[in-house]
């Protein structure tokens, strides 16, 4: 089931929410929409689920036009931030419900929705929490029992709001590893929105950059970290360090992009080492420059020769080797 | 066993005792006295007491009407505690403000404004006089006195418990396909249900309760439009303290059963 945004708008009051927002999602990928808190990726990811109206513009699902069309009849799996389960149901009658709600003729006997509810609870791995009410789930497992209640009434497209959100760092990894194993296996066009870029990068197939309202780049998560089109997308992407040349040019390089050495040498710029940060693999060596502002970022391996011995206060050259630039933004 | 339990939170001995004292003093020493008076009637003449027509007469009307008012205000109360809750409009504050007035206005001054509108001869008696019914002298008088008066509870109740159900979770069941009835039916409502029975409880045991709004309006026709209250009231005007414990004593045990039937459909619900 594809997905395509034409030409959508939205405003909330004074607030410009989308301009002009073009997109086509295929069949079967797995889509992110990134960007800072109010660049309209959730508004646009509720347009698409039919929970918001666009002033103008239109959502065509599998060629079919559903601007008019209410959530309830679009067939959209939808996975909220705070998870949104019913306080007052358990696991299992939550999972059933969407199949409980479906009109007379359509609803299938209880053995049927008691088969399909175990099923999905085996997929999402908590068959054994069927009792349970969700105030007595982790946030992690109340996430995965809100996916199987979206995945129970068989979606055609399955659309998350920041889902891993409200978790901690551990159990927002774990989980988003295990979705985009479950994309792999049941394959239904999702789209989910995030303001975490590791985390766009490490599920999406394709990434969808947004700021201010506008889509600043679509692209493959290699394409969008190589290529970025705009200096937004460069920054948004990953750290970034500014290294004022002169009075108009500037250098822009990320952490890594940079080689260092104890000895002067051509090219190298000096600094002085005013922080030495072990990260594991990396390791990251913060350095002042006179006359400039801005401290300079680097991380080089944690067995870097020019590492050995190092102290704080003393002097490390360094030349910026940026491999991708930002593309001068239109604008 | 000589180990103290220790407790996180200090001073269960104080406040427990502080509880009982208070509890004793303000309810149980009262209600003691009550059903001791009652013990100067033999059981013989207790039960001719409670037994008599008249007495079964206003303990129906009493606990039917008390009853008719909290439904009343279940389903109007409801409907007043989702719009203030889920909808903002100029004027809300001052509706908002508006919803405790019942509690902070004497009972008798209701009691005497309802009676002058809905009396036969007053602008809305004389609407339902020419439709062929009578508001005011009637059950139905005592049912809207009473509704009045209670008004409060069930929208006090259930405005927090509305205010904390995420619109999200309406947004989670319309995504699965739900109509708004059935969000309604099978989203709101089971999550409302145990605010909503504390504040039906509420209400009806005031309802019960109540004196001074509805013996204006209800006009106190012996076997008609008498409440048990007012039957009390009549037997201490004759000096006959036991006879009215008697009753006073019937009443607390018919409600206590009911609000002691509430709760405990209440716990069954929260535990699902």
């Amino acid at each position: 089931m594809s997905i395509e945004v034409r030409d959508v708008n939205k405003r909330f009051g004074q607030f410009q929410a989308l301009q002009a927002i073009d997109l086509h999602i295929q069949s079967g990928e797995l889509v992110a929409l990134l960007g800072p808190s109010g660049c309209g990726k959730t508004s646009l990811l509720r347009i698409i689920a039919g929970l918001e109206t666009p002033d103008s513009g239109s959502i065509v699902l599998h060629g079919e036009d559903v601007s008019s069309r209410d959530v309830r009849d679009r067939n959209v799996g939808f996975v909220f931030q705070h998870y949104a389960l019913f306080r007052h149901m358990t696991v299992f009658d939550n999972v059933a419900f969407g199949l409980r709600m479906k009109p007379k003729k359509l609803r299938p006997s209880e053995a049927v929705i008691a088969a399909k509810v175990h099923e999905l609870l085996n997929l999402v791995q908590l068959d054994w929490l069927a009792d349970r009410y969700p105030e007595q789930l982790s946030g992690g497992q109340r996430q995965r029992i809100a996916l199987a209640r979206a995945l129970a009434v068989e979606p055609e497209v399955l659309l998350l709001d920041e889902p891993f959100g409200a978790l901690d760092a551990k159990v927002r990894k774990e989980l988003r590893r295990w979705l985009a194993r479950l994309h792999e296996d049941v394959h239904l066009t999702s789209v989910f929105v995030t303001h975490d870029q590791e985390e766009a990068m490490e599920v999406a197939d394709r990434i969808v950059v947004m700021n201010k309202g506008v889509i600043e780049q679509i692209g493959t998560p290699a394409q969008v970290y190589a290529n970025p089109a705009s200096e937004f997308v460069y920054h948004f992407l990953g750290d970034a360090n500014r290294l004022q040349l002169d009075e108009q040019r500037s250098v822009l390089f990320r952490p890594h992009e940079v080689r260092l050495s104890r000895e002067p040498q051509a090219d190298f710029l000096a600094g002085e080492v005013h922080g030495i940060r072990p990260l594991g693999a990396l390791t990251r060596v913060t350095l002042r420059l006179a006359g400039h502002h801005e401290p300079i970022e680097a991380e080089v391996g944690h067995d870097h020769p020019g590492l050995v011995g190092l102290g704080r206060g003393e002097r490390l050259y360094f030349q910026p080797v940026p491999s991708a630039q930002a593309q001068p933004s239109a604008g | 066993m000589s180990s103290r339990s220790t407790s996180v939170i200090p001073g269960f001995g104080l406040t427990l005792g502080y509880t009982l004292v208070y509890l004793s003093l303000l309810v149980l020493i009262p209600l003691g006295a009550l059903f001791l008076k009652t013990t100067e009637l033999s059981w013989a003449q207790f039960i001719a007491i409670v037994s008599a027509p008249r007495v079964l007469a206003a303990l129906k009307l009493s606990f039917g009407t008390a009853f008719a008012a909290a439904v009343l205000n279940g389903v109007i109360g409801t409907l007043l505690a989702w719009v203030l809750v889920r909808y903002r409009f100029p004027g809300r504050k001052i509706i908002e403000a508006m919803i405790d007035l019942p509690f902070a206005l004497p009972t008798a001054v209701a009691g005497i404004a309802l009676t002058a509108l809905y009396a036969p001869n007053g602008p809305i008696g004389q609407l339902a006089t020419d439709l062929g019914f009578k508001i005011a002298y009637s059950p139905l008088g005592i049912t809207l006195a009473l509704t009045f008066v209670t008004l409060p509870f069930v929208v006090r109740t259930l405005q927090p418990v509305l205010a904390d159900i995420p619109r999200e979770v309406e947004e989670a069941a319309a995504c699965l396909g739900a109509r708004p009835l059935q969000v309604v039916r099978h989203v709101l409502l089971p999550a409302l249900l145990p605010a909503w029975l504390t504040g039906f409880a509420l209400a009806f045991a005031r309802g019960v309760g109540e004196y001074g709004s509805v013996i204006f309006i209800a006009g106190n026709m012996p076997m008609k439009t008498e409440i048990l209250p007012l039957l009390i009231m009549v037997k201490l005007d004759q000096y006959d303290y036991a006879g009215a414990t008697a009753i006073g004593v019937l009443m607390l045990t018919v409600s206590f059963i009911l609000l002691l039937a509430i709760n405990l459909l209440q716990r069954r619900i929260a535990h699902g």
